[in-house]
């Protein structure tokens, strides 16, 4: 099955990602090897088989927690890292004009 | 102290710690040591992103004290250690091997690297692995590859490399490593230690950079398969911040440790030895079980039909899996961002482009893809369903044996270099490891010998019953102490 490069383009759009026209030749390639290998999974037949919806069995999963408010990262640490921040905001390019 | 540095570095994890606690050796003379061996080795080996000195002399300063005071908060007090550079740590570099997160401090720690602290370990260092942990080679890390230790001109495995190599190298005593599709059980064969890659829910992920969340797992890395299980033992456990993290309380692991291999029954997948493995690693896998069946194992033949769709379901459900959980990293609340873009969307775009390398794009095209409207049932859900019929296999597998043994990877170490312009032949490389994550269960990698020809490591696996590690420890012990262990790399 073979990935057009509209399809490329459409998938790294939805993605947010910016390709080169190199990589964009090169993933629709590579992709499109990789999504025929996994045709294999057509071979069986899945109508009653319910999907694994969790890795852990539903007995051993914890209880929720309790809904309570608790002490967590002050505003400026968890801000610390940001690239650029007014206070303890997150500054971003501006969106409306 | 005149024990040379070296043979400082060569000690057990346990007979490091016990050398502490008696005051034979101090937690000082080990973290110089092991920094120093850093400091000699890493050069051509490449197994650490970033050192952190002054905390590892402060840590070991504090255990000397402790154990002047004839206190010992663990076996482990005193002794270096080192984790994969996708563990958040207070205030030292995350990067997650990703040009995205260069220059990253976290403000908190990982569980993990807390509760290794928290027992007296002393961190050195993070360690280098594929971006993202995305890879089975060490050649995905954006700053360097990291070299096998036992031929520089291999590959240590991926993505956990870094752990690997640190360990086989004697660089420290420990490491811990994260295992999605195999990251830490495939480098352990390749550099010749002993990797755990414990059932889903056994380790905290809180302040693990997430890869696949359904998949990704914590585990330990060291040269004897004691040590590994102590090292799980301290990490292990539920954790109220990870709501995925069980709440069974943690086995004893060391107890049953040398209860040997007599009445194990040991099951060997048909499909996992009928072909497609290189002959000298066969001949290993063999002879490992020969060895089982002397030592008063039972090998019974079992079935995993299917095995071979693991790869498609992985490919599937891991990318998609992905695509989610690196959307956060966008250029706005850490990492790197790209300058002078026009407008919120161009800055994402710009980020990302500048920020991730090919194979994090690549798996983010494939999940966003396998995702997108129109194909979510053709592909995630089949997958999904798909990965019921691997578990129920090993469901079925496990009424006749105790634990499955195996191949971890078809080859030993490959050339660097060697695979890297075919992305899905690097991803067949993990079809023996990959199943055990979709199972969810245990999975552990022990040295069985040297392949013949090449003279490098083989690594045989063990897979258990969900939460029976226990059973896994004691299976590989009873290995090691009848093969003897191998012998150190040569000197980098």
């Amino acid at each position: 099955m073979a990935l057009s490069l509209e399809e490329v383009r459409r998938i790294a759009q939805l993605a947010r990602l910016r390709l080169s026209e190199e990589e964009e030749r090169t993933f629709a390639g590579q992709l499109s090897a990789i999504l025929d290998h996994v045709r294999q999974l057509e071979e069986l037949d899945v109508t009653a088989v319910e999907p694994m919806t969790h890795a852990l069995a539903a007995g051993e999963l914890p209880a929720l927690r309790e809904d309570a408010v608790r002490a967590s990262l002050a505003p400026e640490e968890a801000t610390a890292a940001a690239p650029a921040r007014e206070g303890t905001a997150f500054k971003v390019p501006r969106i409306i004009e | 102290m005149s024990t040379p540095a070296k043979e400082l570095c060569r000690l057990g994890l346990r007979e490091a710690g016990a050398g502490v606690a008696a005051k034979a050796i101090s937690s000082t003379e080990l973290v110089e040591a092991s920094l120093a061996r850093i400091q000699a080795t890493d050069g051509k080996l490449g197994a650490f992103l970033a050192v952190c000195a002054d905390r590892a002399r402060a840590a070991a300063k504090a255990a000397d004290a402790r154990a002047a005071r004839g206190e010992r908060r663990s076996e482990l007090d005193g002794v270096p250690v080192a984790v994969k550079d996708l563990f958040v740590t207070k205030g030292v570099p995350t990067t997650a091997g990703s040009r995205i997160l260069e220059g990253y401090l976290p403000p908190y720690d990982a569980t993990v690297v807390e509760r290794l602290e928290a027992a007296g370990a002393v961190i050195v260092g993070k360690l280098n692995m594929d971006e993202f942990a995305m890879g089975s080679s060490n050649e995905n890390s954006a700053y360097k590859p990291c070299h096998n230790p036992w031929d520089l001109s291999r590959t240590p495995g991926g993505s956990s490399g870094g752990s690997a190599a640190s360990v086989a190298a004697g660089q420290v005593h420990a490491s811990l490593g994260t295992d999605t599709g195999g990251s830490i059980r495939e480098p352990a064969a390749f550099c010749g230690v002993v990797g755990v890659k414990p059932t889903y829910g056994r380790v905290s992920r809180y302040g693990v950079v997430a890869f696949a969340s359904s998949l990704d797992q914590v585990g330990p890395l060291a040269r004897e398969v004691g040590d590994a299980a102590l090292v799980l033992r301290t990490i292990a456990g539920h954790d109220p911040r990870d709501m995925t993290s069980s709440t069974r309380p943690v086995d004893d692991y060391l107890g049953p440790l040398e209860e040997g291999a007599r009445g194990l029954r040991v099951g060997v997948p048909r499909e996992w030895l009928s072909g497609g493995l290189d002959a000298g690693v066969e001949a290993a896998i063999r002879a490992a079980l020969d060895t089982y069946r002397r030592l008063g194992a039972t090998l019974v033949d079992v079935s995993l039909p299917h095995s071979k769709y693991g790869i498609g379901a992985y490919y599937l459900i891991a990318p998609a899996e992905a695509s989610s959980n690196l959307a956060r990293y966008d250029g706005v609340r850490y990492g790197l961002r790209a300058e002078g873009a026009k407008g919120l969307k161009e800055m994402y775009a710009e980020s990302r482009e500048q920020g991730l390398g090919a194979e994090p794009k690549r798996r983010i095209m494939l999940g966003t893809y396998a995702l997108s409207s129109g194909y979510y049932d053709a592909y995630y859900l089949r997958a999904q369903k798909v990965r019921t019929l691997i578990r129920r296999d090993f469901d079925e597998a496990f009424r006749g044996c105790d634990v499955i043994a195996g191949p971890v990877t078809p080859s030993v170490a490959f050339a660097l270099g060697e695979r890297t312009g075919d992305p899905l032949q690097m991803y067949l490389a993990d079809i023996f490891t990959i199943t055990c994550n979709l199972a969810a269960l245990p999975g552990l990698s022990v040295p069985c010998g040297l392949e013949a020809a090449s003279g490098l490591p083989v690594g045989l696996q063990l897979v258990g019953r969900p939460f029976d590690e226990a059973t896994l420890f004691r299976a590989a012990r009873a290995l090691e102490r009848e093969l003897g262990p191998l012998p150190a790399p040569p000197e980098p």
